[in-house]
């Protein structure tokens, strides 16, 4: 006689409490900046933000509470999560620059814990082991079909940018990438 | 899934990072007030469509955000090579005898 499989059911909410294998914590408020500009200024406007800006793809500088992040080759995106002016900060550099102020337009959601990257990898299509995407790489992508901007803070922990009317999305993406994560 | 590689990330990305952006190599005329309606037509319109190799404009838009040239066979999808924006175009000769030799090779 033929052995009988029997699916098992998950209830609806059994995952709002949290998952074994994933955290997802709100980042606090952080001050950012959108930057373009060309070779010729970085030298003037890292001294100027204190961080310097880097040049090669999918790196990131960290300098204190400051993270500059590549995003293109003349374009960067600056975190500040202490009480930093960044907007003054790249004004007094006296370089030809862009800098928008978009602190507001984003929001952040921090995914840590060894599933980590399991449940970024469910909508993202980045290749997220170690030694490709180490702890300092940063990279704009997509996650399910919204872009993100993915920078990895420690070997288990990611930092997950996103325009603010994104985010819950984002939140609820991550949230089912990880909930299967522990699977 | 279709992985594309960036020659400003020096690195393939997955094709749902990036998006087309019609053939490559289009010179615009510099007279373009001056230029017939038939000449504008043939410069802005037209367009060769053809089966086999094609060089295109794509950009990494969910990636570094820049534009680059890459030449694809329409047929099988397969990206021959990518280069940046402003380098010359490859010579395709030397494309199609290099696929030849791989092929050879396997
Ligand atoms: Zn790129």
């Amino acid at each position: 006689m033929a052995d009988l499989a029997t699916a098992t059911r998950n209830a609806a909410l059994t995952t709002r409490g949290g998952f074994a294998e994933v955290v997802l914590t709100p980042a606090p408020a952080a001050s950012r900046l959108s930057l373009r500009a060309g070779a010729d200024a970085l030298p003037g406007l890292s001294a100027a933000l204190g961080v310097t800006l880097p040049t090669r793809p999918k790196t990131s500088a960290l300098s204190g509470k400051r993270h500059a992040l590549w995003l293109g080759p003349d374009e960067w995106l600056l975190i500040d999560e202490g009480e930093g002016d960044l907007m003054a900060a790249a004004a007094s550099s006296g370089t030809l620059h862009s800098s928008v102020d978009v602190s507001h337009r984003n929001v952040a959601v921090i995914v840590s814990g060894p599933g980590a990257e399991v449940a970024i990898n469910s909508g993202c299509p980045q290749d997220l082991s170690l030694p490709i995407f180490p702890v300092g790489a940063c990279s704009r992508t997509i996650l399910g079909k919204v872009e993100i901007v993915l920078s990895r803070i420690a070997e288990d922990t990611f930092r997950v940018e996103c325009w603010r009317s994104f985010s819950p999305y984002v939140f609820g993406m991550l949230s089912e990438g990880a909930a299967d994560a522990g699977h | 899934m279709l992985l594309i590689y960036c020659p400003y990330c020096e690195e393939e990305r997955s094709e749902l990072e990036f998006r087309n952006a019609g053939d490559a190599h289009i010179v615009r005329p510099a007279n373009i007030a001056e230029i017939s309606d038939e000449e504008f037509e043939e410069f802005f319109f037209l367009r060769q469509n053809p089966k086999g190799l094609i060089f295109e404009r794509w950009r990494h838009i969910h990636g570094c955000g820049r534009f680059f040239n890459a030449a694809r066979d329409t047929v099988s999808d397969r990206f021959y090579t990518t280069y940046k924006a402003g380098e010359p175009k490859p010579d395709v000769a030397a494309i199609l005898k290099g696929e030849q030799d791989k092929g050879a090779a396997r």
